[in-house]
């Protein structure tokens, strides 16, 4: 195992406030907002992830933290707002270039490619294949090492993941859990810099759940960036080096996972200012 | 009831003119929807592109077949393009509406008063416009045996037109296994998460369009150099839905499906109205129940049956896998 780099350190000096800078940001986004009709779904002001660490994305439900990952990725275009990575704007950048610069992402609801075998859905994600262009498709030879090459690739990653038994199966034979892990695998295949990981754990059972947050951890180890968003707090307390939380739109505290579970305006967006009172006397 | 003539006339159509053309339809559209998931119901469209474009350019301007043929391919790109730019960024059913709706304009643009010098109009085009490709037919007394019977000029449209068949199917299978054809699948399947890894689904789909669409107006050009006539209302919607029902009689997603698929079409409509007519003109069937005017409204009434209990006990089709057909339902 290697050791924790800085990624994880920063958490030490870094500012627990919303919107503080970061020592080595990869990500800066700016004045982010997206309006859909008259609702305000993201007002994000600023904030910062730092390189190398695990960021969680957390807060109630209708917060904007899918919507923001969205456009984050190119998915969505905001109604106003800069963002940057790794000092590159991606303003109007579409999704599959944001991918191509080394931001990868999964998907709350999983997108497994069902009628590919688990291998194909692996083989799809390496870069610059040579044979996924249509001129030099017909001719096999050209392509045929370097498609041996990404499959060496391929195979050890699904060894690791414990999917290499399923290698030949349809993706939709896979269960819930094994789908998050396919897609979580497929996204390494394209190389990322940064992995956006959208509920990593809904719908996993409690074993798979303990392999995926290694898999999360390794990635940290291996200098990736992870920012995720995520509704288990266990999971959040266990792996994350850094919590930015949202809500209504907004980012309302960040810090380390300790600070935030007990900062109260946190609380209060998950449970509501008066989760502490007596109903019953409030009435009276 | 003469069984030899009834063998000989099935046999000459499953291996027949329109097998080809309707084999080639469905090759372009297994390419669309088979591979990649468009849903493009206008592929008689790319046909009517293919025929004018044969036929327009040597009877009207006088120009050399050879040269029709490239104006042809250049013409369905172009009509690929034009449907393509604006609805393959849309979701896949606007997609649907549009190819309709310009395959329906092609064909009333084609059969308008407008257009009579140049398109003919409603009667559309007959002349000798294939005459460099017959006179290079080497069997012009044609072939006549006891189960297998083409004069001149269709056996000649015959064999080239199979030729052509296997050479684009070759090269599909090639292209279908080829990592190429793997993101084509998988945007089939879910285009978003195409994206997420760093393809460039629009430019894929596009690339889709325009080679079943190719693929399309070369069954065109089978359809007006098979007849030495071009006539705008054999280009109606019947015409795609009838190269859907080859591809799924075959099984989508199969390479060999298109052939199969167009044979069987062909064995199944040729054979039911043979053997209805023998057996109307012979008296087996008595005449209350069918006279011989009706056969050719039965064959279809028939061969609908036949398609429904397809449907019902083999979905996937005659190569599909039933499992694979089940995943669909994305569960």
């Amino acid at each position: 195992m290697q050791k924790p780099n800085s990624g994880s350190n920063f958490a030490l000096t870094a500012s627990q406030t919303p919107g503080s800078s970061k020592p080595d940001p990869i990500l800066i986004a700016d004045k982010i907002t997206r309006q859909f009709g008259g609702l305000t779904a993201v007002n994000v002001d600023h904030v910062e992830i730092q390189r190398g660490s695990i960021t969680a994305l957390i807060g109630p439900n209708g917060a904007g933290k899918t919507t923001f990952f969205n456009l984050l990725t190119g998915y969505d275009s905001p109604n106003s707002g800069t963002w940057s990575f790794n000092g590159k704007a991606l303003n109007g950048i579409p999704p599959h270039k944001v991918a191509r610069l080394g931001m990868v992402r999964t998907f709350q609801l999983t997108k497994a490619l069902y009628r590919l075998t688990v291998i194909e859905n692996m083989l799809l994600g390496a870069r610059a294949q040579k044979g996924e262009s249509v001129l030099l498709s017909v001719f096999p030879w050209i392509w045929r090492s370097q498609e041996a090459a990404i499959r060496v690739k391929a195979t050890s990653i699904l060894k690791n993941f414990k999917l290499i038994e399923k290698q030949d199966d349809f993706a939709a034979a896979l269960s819930g859990g094994q789908r998050k892990l396919l897609e979580m695998a497929r996204a390494l295949m394209v190389e990322p810099e940064m992995v956006m990981l959208d509920e990593p754990m809904a719908g996993v059972n409690p074993a798979l759940k303990q392999s995926l947050l290694e898999h999360i951890k390794e990635l940290r180890n291996e200098g990736k960036t992870v920012l995720f968003v995520e509704h288990d707090m266990d999971m959040v307390h266990e792996i994350s080096d850094w919590v930015i939380v949202m809500a209504q739109g907004q980012i309302i505290a960040e810090g380390t996972p300790a600070t935030v579970m007990g900062n109260a305006q946190v609380i209060e967006a998950y449970l509501g200012a008066h989760h502490d009172s007596d109903l019953s006397s409030e009435g009276a | 009831m003469d069984i030899l003539f009834i063998i000989q006339q099935t046999l000459s159509a499953t291996l027949g003119v329109n097998a080809i053309i309707f084999a080639l339809a469905a090759i372009g559209l297994n390419m669309h929807f088979g591979y990649t998931g468009l849903l493009n119901f206008g592929q008689a469209g790319f046909l009517a592109i293919g025929a004018y474009s044969v036929a327009v350019p040597v009877i009207t301007f006088g120009l050399s077949l050879w040269l029709a043929l490239l104006i042809g391919i250049f013409n369905s790109i172009l009509f690929a393009l034009l449907l393509g730019i604006p609805t393959l960024r849309l979701r896949a059913d606007y997609l649907a509406i549009v190819t309709i709706a310009a395959a329906e304009i092609v064909r009333q643009i084609a059969r308008s008063a407008t257009f009579n010098d140049s398109l003919g109009g409603s009667d559309g085009i007959t002349g000798k416009f294939g005459k460099e490709f017959f006179d290079l037919n080497p069997f012009k007394q044609g072939l006549t045996t006891p189960i297998l019977r083409f004069n001149g000029n269709d056996l000649w449209v015959v064999i080239t037109g199979w030729v052509l068949v296997a050479l684009i199917t070759f090269v599909m299978w090639i292209m279908v296994n080829s990592p190429w054809g793997r993101v084509m699948r998988a945007i089939r399947e879910d285009e978003d998460a195409v994206r997420s890894l760093g393809k460039n689904v629009y430019l894929y789909k596009m690339q889709s369009l325009i080679i079943g669409g190719v693929i399309g107006s070369i069954a065109g050009f089978v359809y007006a150099l098979s007849r030495q006539s071009v006539q705008p209302d054999n280009y109606g919607t019947a015409l795609t839905f009838f190269a859907y029902t080859v591809l799924i009689l075959g099984g989508a997603a199969r390479v060999f499906a298109p052939i199969v698929g167009a044979m069987i079409f062909w064995f199944l409509i040729v054979f039911i109205e043979q053997v209805l007519r023998a057996g109307v003109t012979s008296n087996i069937i008595p005449d209350w129940l069918i006279g011989v005017n009706q056969v050719g409204q039965i064959r279809f009434m028939l061969m609908g049956l036949g398609l429904m209990l397809l449907m019902i006990f083999r979905p996937q089709g005659i190569f599909g896998d039933k499992k694979e057909l089940a995943l669909d339902a994305k569960a």
